[in-house]
């Protein structure tokens, strides 16, 4: 008989492993640590983990390589990857080869846990999905239409005719939060960085969850409508719960590592 | 020397030249004793005409005596070799030499030559060919004679003395030699004076040639061959000095905006792969720094959230909390600065940034014995800045003001105002060139950290160069000892550009203060910086910068009591890696605040007395920019 565990935290720095054991177990999960890739996997013979935090940065398997072996080996336990800003890049990448979210490094005790309470809300939409049953009349959430990108789950482009691009978060990314309260968003010609928060979403406990930025460039118009009716971006948030239209500084190279949406409908 | 191309052409037009001039001659010397011989020629038949002439009555009366004083008479003219007669059969039957008389001339001697040589002697012949040129002897100098036939006449046959028959067609020949010893020295001496002017002619030209190839193709030649080296071993600031205006200059030209595009395009380059390397320093000392910065950040906040309700502990923790976070941004704009991106500016009161800058370094204050006095202006208008730049800008100079005070306490104030201030005094000079553009700034000599501006100066006899400094209007320039003799007003003063020679001073001025000579250098798209080259003359004009007035800026004043700084160091303060810390410091803060202070366009000055204390003053645009 297996055991069952929360979370399984793969680092190469023990510090880090200790302030997320400390940090995950004060919150009530259970947690177990690796300090790299081949131990984590190991650890999947005897155990099950519901969520994984990963560094994408470790001796031997590197990050990338971990998410690789996960899928051959058909563990579909999601993935949350920890990185520093240096590696931004490669966080969008691994978002885009299957970890659902991304902690850049330093992180707070919130932001760990956050991120930990969406990436378990995700596990019980995954959930109720696979119990989904057509006749069903609730729909659990919208997926984001074709000719959309999305980063991860978390924040989706759409290219315009004029060269703009639009950005969002997805309606599952909103499902990972529950009861918004309010939306920080950054000013007219602010530059946003792909893979970096570029707009805040409190819900109704306080807590933080950022959005990342799909795409880089500088904002050009923001929608402020979504402040005064909060509602508009849990009931339409591809159309009418858009975040920013954006100049993008380089689109076409940064929309290749998002995810193409119309793949999602096949 | 051979391979030369000016070697080359001078040798070609020289050996051209030569051969034209040699030609020349050759036809005009020619030329010149042809014409001297035809007229000895005229001369010499003129004279037998008249021989033959003033003879012949005395002939019919065949008054021998009276024809030979004639014949005597003109054979002693000088010139004039001999006149003979002769008759029919060769005999010499008058001559001035007397002794000839008598004498029997062969039909084959020269005289006789030209009718005789066939066999039946011919009776007219043109002048020309009566005439001949023949030398006595080897030495002598050459003769011309000339026969001159005397034929029968009516009279002749028909005389008294019956001598000649009616049949006889010539009676017998007159025959003048005329010495061309003269004509032949006029020949000669025609040929000297041609062989000289050709010799002349040849050597003036060549010089003249060998003179312009050397000033117009020679030394445009060395020149650009001197560039092609010096830019070929690395040396892409070389500029061809001098220009003509012909095809070489043009080529210079291009040349010197050729290399000024590669210098440019090699600094470009030199930039772009520091930004490389640096980046790469700080993709990886991010990754390192990142970890440990992970375990300070999620404990600190992990504790902070278990101490809600202790709220001594909780405030300290929040200070460590904010702290670690700033670090955070710090590592996230140090790679932001490797990516060229932003900075991160927004609308702040900077009394609110130097509060939170205080929390953070009171206890080491408090652990000195140092007295904070604060004195904030409460009006000040919010202003976009870094606050988190500005908040280590501030925490920096905190630092550093308690570590000048030392263990012995003392007080440091900090003051905030809203002060308006003419650009005069306080607008920095970035980038300064000469009317060719080449730039002034030099990095080398700082004038309170701040690259300076390098002009040449000389005059009479001194010359050196002046670093101006680049605050408008503050005048803290470095003249060189050597140069404080210089006379500005004299006539040869020149202030030239380093690079490129070309003169700085504007002739059209005069210093409205003391009549000095006027300097104008160019600030781009900024129009001319104008100032007063004398040194005791502080005046200065920036039109395109007065233009917009006055204009509001944040001071802030930190001033401590602490040891102060040494005279001598002032200037070197805000270099990097300055540092009189030794082990503690890095010499590193002072430079990177002065670059955060000159990223928000604003300046950081310095006033400092040893063992009084130090004033730093800092000066930021204010409002919305």
């Amino acid at each position: 008989m297996k055991k069952d565990w929360d979370i399984l935290i793969v680092d190469d720095e023990q510090v880090v492993i200790d302030a997320v054991v400390k940090i995950c177990s004060s919150e009530g999960f259970t947690v177990d640590s690796a300090t790299d890739a081949k131990e984590a996997l190991q650890k999947f013979v005897k155990n099950n983990y519901k969520l994984i935090i990963c560094d994408i940065m470790m001796p031997g398997i590197d990050g990338f390589g971990f998410l690789n072996e996960l899928s051959q080996r058909k563990i579909s336990s999601p993935v949350i990857m920890t990185t520093g800003y240096s590696t931004v890049e490669n966080a969008v990448k691994s978002l885009y080869t299957g970890a659902i979210d991304f902690i850049p490094k330093p992180f707070t005790a919130d932001e760990l846990v956050n991120s930990v309470l969406r990436g378990m809300k995700y596990l019980e939409i995954q959930k109720s999905l696979r119990n989904y049953k057509r006749d069903n009349s609730e729909i659990i959430y919208v997926p984001c239409p074709a000719k959309y990108y999305r980063l991860g789950y978390s924040s989706w482009a759409a290219e315009e005719n004029a060269g703009s691009i639009l950005i969002g978060a997805t309606d599952l990314f909103i499902k990972t939060i529950e009861n918004i309260s309010q939306i920080e968003l950054q000013q007219i010609d602010d530059e946003v960085v792909q893979g970096n928060s570029c707009a805040y979403i409190k819900d109704k406990e306080e807590r933080l969850h950022p959005l990342l930025s799909p795409v880089s460039g500088r904002i050009i118009e923001v929608n402020d409508e979504i402040k005064m009716n909060k509602s508009l971006i849990e009931k339409d948030p591809y159309f009418e719960g858009w975040f920013y239209r954006l100049i993008p500084s380089d689109s076409e190279y940064e929309l290749k590592n998002l995810i193409n949406c119309s793949s999602d409908r096949l | 020397m051979f391979k030369k191309i000016g070697f080359k052409l001078i040798l070609v037009v020289g050996v051209t030249a030569v051969i034209i001039i040699g030609i020349f001659s050759f036809y005009n010397i020619r030329s010149h004793s042809d014409a001297l011989l035809a007229e000895v020629e005229r001369h010499a038949n003129q004279l037998s005409e008249t021989v033959k002439h003033s003879t012949r009555y005395d002939m019919l009366l065949n008054q021998r005596d009276r024809v030979h004083t004639i014949i005597n008479t003109i054979g002693e003219q000088p010139g004039i070799q001999n006149v003979r007669v002769l008759n029919k059969v060769g005999e010499i039957i008058y001559s001035s030499h007397e002794e000839d008389i008598g004498k029997l001339v062969d039909k084959k001697a020269e005289s006789c030559y030209a009718c005789h040589t066939a066999n039946e002697p011919l009776e007219r012949l043109p002048v020309k060919d009566r005439t001949r040129i023949f030398k006595l002897s080897s030495d002598s100098a050459r003769v011309l004679g000339i026969i001159t036939p005397i034929y029968n006449e009516q009279s002749c046959w028909e005389a008294d003395c019956h001598a000649h028959e009616k049949e006889q067609t010539v009676l017998g020949v007159l025959d003048v030699t005329i010495s061309l010893s003269d004509v032949d020295e006029q020949i000669q001496q025609g040929e000297i004076d041609t062989a000289v002017f050709a010799f002349s002619a040849v050597v003036v030209f060549s010089l003249l040639l060998s003179f312009f190839v050397k000033r117009w193709v020679d030394k445009p030649v060395k020149e650009l061959l001197n560039a092609t080296h010096e830019v070929g071993t690395g040396n892409l600031n070389y500029i061809i000095k001098e220009k003509s205006d012909d095809e070489f200059g043009i080529l210079s030209k291009s040349f010197n905006n050729m290399t000024q595009k590669l210098s440019e395009a090699r600094m470009q380059l030199f930039q772009s792969d520091k930004m490389a390397s640096l980046g790469r320093l700080a993709a990886g000392v991010a990754h390192e720094i990142n970890n440990p910065l992970t375990g300070v950040l999620t404990y600190s906040s992990f504790l902070l959230k278990k101490t809600q309700n202790n709220p001594e502990l909780n405030d300290d923790l929040k200070v460590i909390v904010r702290e670690t976070k700033r670090s955070r941004e710090i590592v996230k704009s140090l790679l932001d600065f490797a990516r060229q991106s932003v900075p991160k500016k927004n609308q702040v009161n900077i009394n609110e940034v130097i509060d939170r800058s205080i929390t953070v370094v009171e206890n080491q204050l408090t652990i000195n014995h140092v007295e904070l006095k604060k004195n904030f202006a409460s009006d000040l208008p919010l202003s976009t800045l870094d606050s988190n730049q500005m908040q280590q800008v501030f925490i920096n100079l905190l630092v550093n003001a308690s570590d000048a005070i030392g263990e012995k306490g003392g007080r440091i104030n900090i003051s905030t105002d809203l002060i308006k201030l003419s650009p005069y005094g306080i607008t920095h000079i970035k980038k300064a060139t000469c009317p060719k553009r080449h730039d002034l700034m030099d990095n080398e000599v700082k004038i309170d950290g701040m690259p300076s501006i390098k002009l040449k100066v000389s005059s009479n006899g001194y010359s050196g160069f002046i670093n101006l400094d680049p605050v408008y209007g503050r005048n803290h320039h470095k003249i060189p000892v050597s140069l404080e003799k210089l006379d500005i007003n004299s006539k040869d003063l020149k202030v030239v550009c380093p690079q490129c020679e070309i003169s700085l001073i504007d002739p059209s001025k005069k210093c409205p203060d003391c009549n000095s000579p006027v300097y104008s250098i160019e600030v781009p798209s900024q129009g001319n910086v104008e100032g007063c080259l004398s040194k005791n003359c502080d005046w200065q004009k920036w039109d395109a910068v007065d233009v917009g007035g006055q204009k509001e800026y944040l001071e802030i004043k930190i001033s401590d009591t602490g040891c102060g700084i040494p005279r001598e160091n002032l200037s070197k303060i805000f270099e990097p890696f300055y540092s009189t810390k030794g082990q503690k410091g890095t010499g590193l803060g002072l430079s990177v605040i002065w670059g955060i202070i000159d990223n928000h366009n604003g300046t950081i000055t310095v006033d400092s007395e040893l063992n009084k204390g130090t004033t730093f003053t800092i000066h930021l645009p204010a409002g919305k920019n």
